[in-house]
Order: structure tokens, then sequence, then C-alpha cells
């Protein structure tokens, strides 16, 4: 008898027990799924990108379009809002990009007035972002600025190894001491994204004389280099009123940078060469 | 004639650049640029709204750009592309 009720209660509490726990299952669901719906409506964060658009195939005043796309569903930098308004609004939107990772230098604009990568800049926070060209260059299409007289201000300081003597044994590699090597940290890394030349007063009021950060950053990077042996007549070339001392070290070069170098000191190390020269 | 603008002064410049750069190449290659520059430089006054200062400086840039190709001794030949071509 005994056994016989005790497997009853056994029986009742195996058979009830789990439609309970089916029931406690499917309401704990229930909840996930209204917390699921709740996150999705308060955190679908919409935001205004105003982003300066010009074509010259249909020819009309520069404006600024606006875009409004959810931040949940896009990556963190700027570049990826704008691949993804390319991608899923208008294919039409115009800029260049290519390595996604600040190595390249091509998506170079200003983002709510400030030079930088677009994909090393992150999305700011606030409603809305105003994303314009390169100020103060040429615009080709939309966000595409025309770098000709950027590019030529750099060949200008010829970018290159020159040397009197041959090299000490010949057919092989020019060797550098380590502390000879480590005058060039601050210079090499520049890749010439003119974000710097870009945000400097001087050199927009005198583009086509004053050299600019980023061309003095690659001359000076070129004077100190211990295998270059054009160091005089380099120091001459651009010892010019425009060239060189239109540098007033405002220094919004070193802010801008998006790879953290400070092209007005190297510009400063060029002088004081020049002085004691 | 009325006193030319500036920009007026740009373009005909331009266009003058131009003709001599033509000089520079062949005698058949010549004519054949000359008739396409001037094709385009009547396209463009006809079309484009005289008010129009920002796409005429755009094309003043493109077009200097274009006659630095052209100035150069590798160039020999100029062709034209029409994107609408008509049926």
């Amino acid at each position: 008898m005994a056994t016989g009720i005790l497997r009853r209660v056994l029986s009742r509490v195996s058979a009830s027990s789990p439609s309970r726990f089916v029931r406690i299952r499917a309401h704990a669901s229930e909840a996930e799924a209204q917390q699921v719906e709740q996150k999705a409506t308060a955190s679908s964060n919409l935001k205004t990108f105003a982003i300066y658009r010009w074509n010259p195939d249909s020819p009309s005043k520069p404006e600024l379009q606006e875009y409004k796309i959810d931040l949940k569903e896009c990556g963190p930098m700027v570049l990826d809002a704008l691949i993804k308004i390319k991608n899923e609004i208008d294919p039409s939107l115009t800029f260049r990009r290519s390595c996604r990772e600040g190595i390249c230098g091509s998506c170079a604009m200003n983002i709510d007035g400030c030079n930088g990568l677009a994909c090393l800049t992150k999305i700011p926070s606030g409603d809305s972002s105003t994303i314009t060209p390169l100020p103060h260059m040429f615009v080709i299409k939309d966000l595409v600025v025309d770098m000709t007289n950027f590019y030529n201000q750099y060949k200008s300081i010829e970018p290159w190894l020159k040397r009197k003597s041959e090299p000490p044994v010949p057919g092989k590699e020019i060797l550098q001491s380590k502390k000879d090597r480590a005058k060039l940290d601050g210079m090499y890394e520049c890749i010439l994204c003119a974000c710097c030349s870009t945000s400097c007063p001087s050199y927009w009021w005198n583009p086509e004389s004053y050299l600019g950060p980023a061309a003095l950053l690659h001359a000076n990077r070129w004077i100190s280099d211990s295998r270059d042996e054009y160091t005089k007549e380099r120091l001459e070339a651009i010892n010019d009123e425009f060239k060189l001392y239109r540098c007033h070290t405002i220094l919004n070069c070193a802010r801008a940078c998006p790879k953290g170098l400070n092209p007005g000191k190297q510009i400063q190390h060029i002088k004081s060469l020049q002085l004691l020269g | 004639m009325a006193k030319l603008s500036g920009l007026q002064k740009q373009v005909l410049s331009l266009y003058r650049a131009f003709l001599r750069a033509a000089r520079t190449k062949s005698v058949e290659d010549r004519q054949q640029m000359e008739s396409i520059v001037a094709a385009e430089f009547r396209r463009n006054a006809k079309q484009i709204d005289r008010k129009n200062f920002i796409y005429i400086e755009y094309l003043l840039r493109r077009g200097n750009k274009q006659l630095d190709q052209l100035k150069s001794p590798a160039t020999v030949r100029l062709s034209t592309l029409d994107p609408n071509p008509e049926p």
C-alpha cells in the first residue's frame, strides 16, 4: 500500500512538474521577446548626415543633402556610414576610399568641421553631422577633391634618395645606424592624406606658393636622412619666404593629423637648420 | 568688341593654348585635334549659362589638366566618346 501511494505521488509529481516547468519557460521567453522588442524600438538610433553634394554633369549650386541612417545597423566609423548610404540609399554619392584602416589616406574629408580620415573617425555622437570635402580644395565631385597641386608640391621637394658618392659596398644597401634611423620616426609614417595642409590657414591663402605642412614634413624627412648627401641643396631649395616661411606655427596641422604626427615641429627643425647653415 | 571679363580671357587663352599645343603634332592629327577642341568649346559656350561660374571654373581646371597631357610629346592623338549617341 505504502509503496503504492508513494508511486502514485511520484507519478503525479512527475506528471505535473514538466507542465509547470514548461509554463514557466513559456513565460520567460515571452518576457524576453518583449524586452527585445523594447530594445529595438528604444535603440533604433537614427542619425542625420548632411553631406556636401555637387555633380559636374548636372551643373547647379552645391548643396548639403541629408541622409538618415540607423546607427544600430551600421559600423562604428564615418566611412561605414558613408558606405551604408552609398549601398542602401544613394548610389550616386561619390567619395574616395580604399583600405578602411588608415593606411592609404584616400578618405580624407572634413567631418563636423575637423579634417580627418573617415575610416579612423568614429561617428560623432549627437543627432546630426556634416560631412564636406577638404576645405579650400577644388571639388571634382561630391567629396572628391583635386589633389594635383598638393602632389606637385610633394614632387617639388624631390622625395627620393640623392647621393653624390657611390654606396660603400657596390650593389648593396646603404646601411644606417639605429640612432640615425630613429631620426626618421614621426615623419616616415605620413601617408599624404592632405588633412594637415588643408587645415592650415596659411596654406588656404597661399596654396600655390607655400608648400604646406605635408610637403615640408617630407622635405625634413629627406634632410634628416643620414644616407642623403644633398642636405645643403635641399635646404637651399626651400629657403624661400613663401615656400617655407609662410608657416606661422599655427599648428592646426598637428591637431588635424590622423596619424598623430606633428608637421609643425618638423618645419621648426628645418627653420633652425636654416639659421645654423 | 566689349571688354572681356577675367573668366572670358581665361577661356580664350585656354583655347589658344590648345591650338598651340596641336601645332606640335603631325599635320593630320593636328586638324583632327583642332576640330575636336573647337567643337568642345563651341558646344559648352552654347550650353552653359554664362553666370554658372562654378561650373565654368571647373571646366577651366579640367581643360588645363587635359592641356598638360596634350603638351606631352608622348601624346599623339585625341579621341572623343559620345556618352549619349543619337539613335
